[in-house]
């Protein structure tokens, strides 16, 4: 089982497709979050200073008002945040939506506000507390009692990495888990672009790569790497067999066409050639 | 030339089919970046059978087509049409009028036990703070901070003490006042649940701590005469305040049973459950202790008389005793 499969979840649509979910890595996760603990902080500066610019203009007059816009400010910042752009339609903060990802419900009903706010609520036990505890080291206590802290608030940091499902305490609090659906973009088919030559392969050349090395191909003829396209295209005239003379491109366009095609009629006949061990 | 690249099936299923998805992801694009009021009624009609057209082209392509992006793609698109088909869009207002009118009260209801154990815990704490300060007055320093009361202390005299409850403020200052209260108390009250995740214990302690320190300073205050005066000076936002902390602390405790005793369920999908109802009461929570701010921040500063004090206490009592525990007949909702 590789990497991508061990995140993938079931989960089927009404319709009785099934969608595959991946989740997202708590690596992500973990950028996801400092992104958005940049922008809450940026924000809290801009907030201050324009707070700040505003009473100096008014000649201090209305410093009572920005001194309450502020406290606000802050509050709602702080706990609002996150709950307000996960329950928007994108379910995502910005920095989830930088890296590709969504908040969904695990049992697949639809994102309620107050699952959101359940999930966010628990960041107060899992950032908040172990900050405080950060900033209370001045009062030396005991190395014991600092050690237990240390393992407590650990426990709650790194609560994702435990389980098989990356949920946070918030997440499990909320029935929630955050996929990895990022948008994508159409790519043109690369069978249907030609290198201007006519390669023809016999079908004993195309017996043997299978559908693994289709996509690996795949990837580097949209990549386009002339040093990735020479080593790959040399790879495999040496292994069907075939003569040099054209040029690298239009051979592993050729090629690619050709294997597809021919992956493709076996499929419509039942036969899946996952690679080139698969008989 | 044998193998002509056009005349692969999959290339011609995706030519024929591109339109639909493109025109699928132009909604979708709308949607997504809130643009939802731009669709026209046409749009607005075709994304249902858009959604299923790529469902069925997403299967398709995962029978027939060995071009891992079309895959992918189509893959991301039906899980985007996915969410916005099936996610309920209700409208902002009228999700926030069913909070208030339904929501909200049903599930404080639903809470009544663990708000009667939160009451209980803060109760016992006023009643040891009061008994134990009275007993011995240096017990009053283990329960609130130095630095925290004031002057407000056993050794400080009646004159003073009686300046701190009736002090009349001009009005400037105490919005700023208010608003510092009610933040500072809605994250001591949002970490009060959060807590409840650790099987309530940090909960139940906070709640219990909560009330030895208003205990302890109303021995400080009994001790001199006024303890009716102090009661009415707490009562007018504390009614509010306190109730609030205690829904708060039933939604902890809620949360830690659960996780303790999950009954029928799994553990994770009692736990699911209990998390989202206790959100609504903290959502709640959060509105009630706005309200506090208030009545603390300008109510008590600008009445200072103790009968029309304890006048408002029981005006808050009666308020949302009523709102959360009158009879609903028949709309009574079981969380």
């Amino acid at each position: 089982m590789s990497e991508s499969d061990a995140l993938t979840r079931p989960f089927v649509t009404p319709e009785g497709v099934d969608l595959e979910l991946e989740l997202a890595a708590a690596s992500e996760r973990m950028t996801a979050f400092l992104i958005d603990a940049v922008i809450i902080t940026l924000s809290m500066v801009a907030l201050t200073l324009a707070l700040l610019f505003l009473a100096a203009i008014t000649g201090y007059r209305s410093a009572e008002a920005m001194a309450v816009l502020w406290v606000l400010g802050a509050f709602v910042l702080r706990c609002f945040y996150f709950v307000f752009f996960e329950q928007s339609a994108r379910a995502a903060t910005p920095g989830k939506r930088v890296l590709g990802l969504r908040v969904v419900m695990r049992d697949g009903t639809p994102l309620s506000l107050d699952a959101v706010f359940a999930r966010n609520a628990m960041r107060e036990l899992e950032i908040f507390v172990p900050l405080l505890f950060m900033a209370s080291q001045a009062n030396k206590v005991e190395a014991a009692a600092e050690i237990a802290a240390l393992i407590w608030c650990g426990v709650f940091v790194f609560f994702p990495l435990f389980n098989r499902d990356r949920l946070r305490i918030g997440d499990m609090v909320a029935g929630t888990w955050v996929v990895h659906a990022p948008k994508r973009v159409m790519e043109p088919d690369i069978a249907s672009q030609t290198g201007g030559r006519n390669i023809t392969f016999t079908p004993e050349q195309l017996e043997v790569y299978g559908i693994k090395e289709l996509s690996v191909l795949e990837e580097v003829l949209r990549k386009r790497d002339p040093d990735v396209m020479r080593a790959v295209a040399a790879r495999i005239r040496a292994k069907i067999g075939y003569p040099d003379g054209d040029p690298d491109e239009a051979f592993l366009l050729a090629f690619y066409a050709a294997l597809r095609k021919h992956l493709e009629s076996r499929l419509l006949l039942g036969k899946r050639k996952r690679d080139k061990y698969d008989k | 030339m044998t193998e002509a690249p056009l005349t692969l099936k999959s290339h011609r299923f995706r030519m024929e089919r591109e339109a639909d998805w493109r025109r699928l992801e132009e909604i979708l694009d709308l949607v997504e970046t809130g643009k939802r009021r731009e669709l026209t009624d046409s749009e607005i009609i075709a994304l249902p059978v858009l959604y299923r057209s790529a469902l069925s082209s997403l299967s398709m392509a995962r029978a027939i087509s060995l071009d891992q992006s079309l895959i992918s793609y189509l893959s991301s698109l039906a899980t985007r049409a996915y969410f916005c088909v099936y996610g309920t869009r209700m409208h902002m207002m009228h999700r926030i009028a069913q909070f208030f009118a339904r929501d909200w009260p049903a599930t404080v209801f639903g809470l009544w036990r663990e708000t009667a154990v939160a009451g209980s815990l803060v109760l016992a704490g006023i009643v040891a703070g009061f008994l134990l300060t009275h007993a011995s007055p240096d017990w009053f320093y283990s329960f609130l901070p130095e630095g925290m009361t004031q002057g407000r202390e056993p050794g400080a005299t009646t004159a003073f003490l009686r300046q701190t409850l009736f002090e009349n403020h001009r009005p400037q200052g105490l919005a700023f006042f208010a608003s510092f209260l009610f933040s500072h108390n809605a994250q001591i009250a949002i970490l009060a649940f959060a807590l409840g995740f650790v099987c309530g214990l940090p909960t139940a302690y906070l709640l219990f701590q909560n009330g030895l320190s208003l205990g302890a300073l109303l021995a400080v205050y009994a001790e001199h005469g006024l303890g009716f005066d102090f009661m009415g000076w707490i009562l007018i936002h504390g009614v509010t305040e306190l109730f609030a902390v205690t829904l708060a602390g039933a939604a902890g405790l809620r949360l830690g049973w659960t996780l303790v005793f999950p009954g029928e369920e799994s553990r994770a999908v009692a736990l699911a459950r209990a998390g989202r109802t206790a959100a609504v009461v903290m959502i709640g929570v959060v509105v009630m202790l706005f309200c506090a701010g208030l009545l603390e921040g300008f109510g008590r500063q600008l009445i200072t008389s103790t009968f029309l004090r304890y006048g408002v206490a029981a005006l808050t009592a009666v308020l949302w005793g009523g709102f959360f525990y009158e009879y609903r007949g028949g709309r009574r909702v079981r969380v």
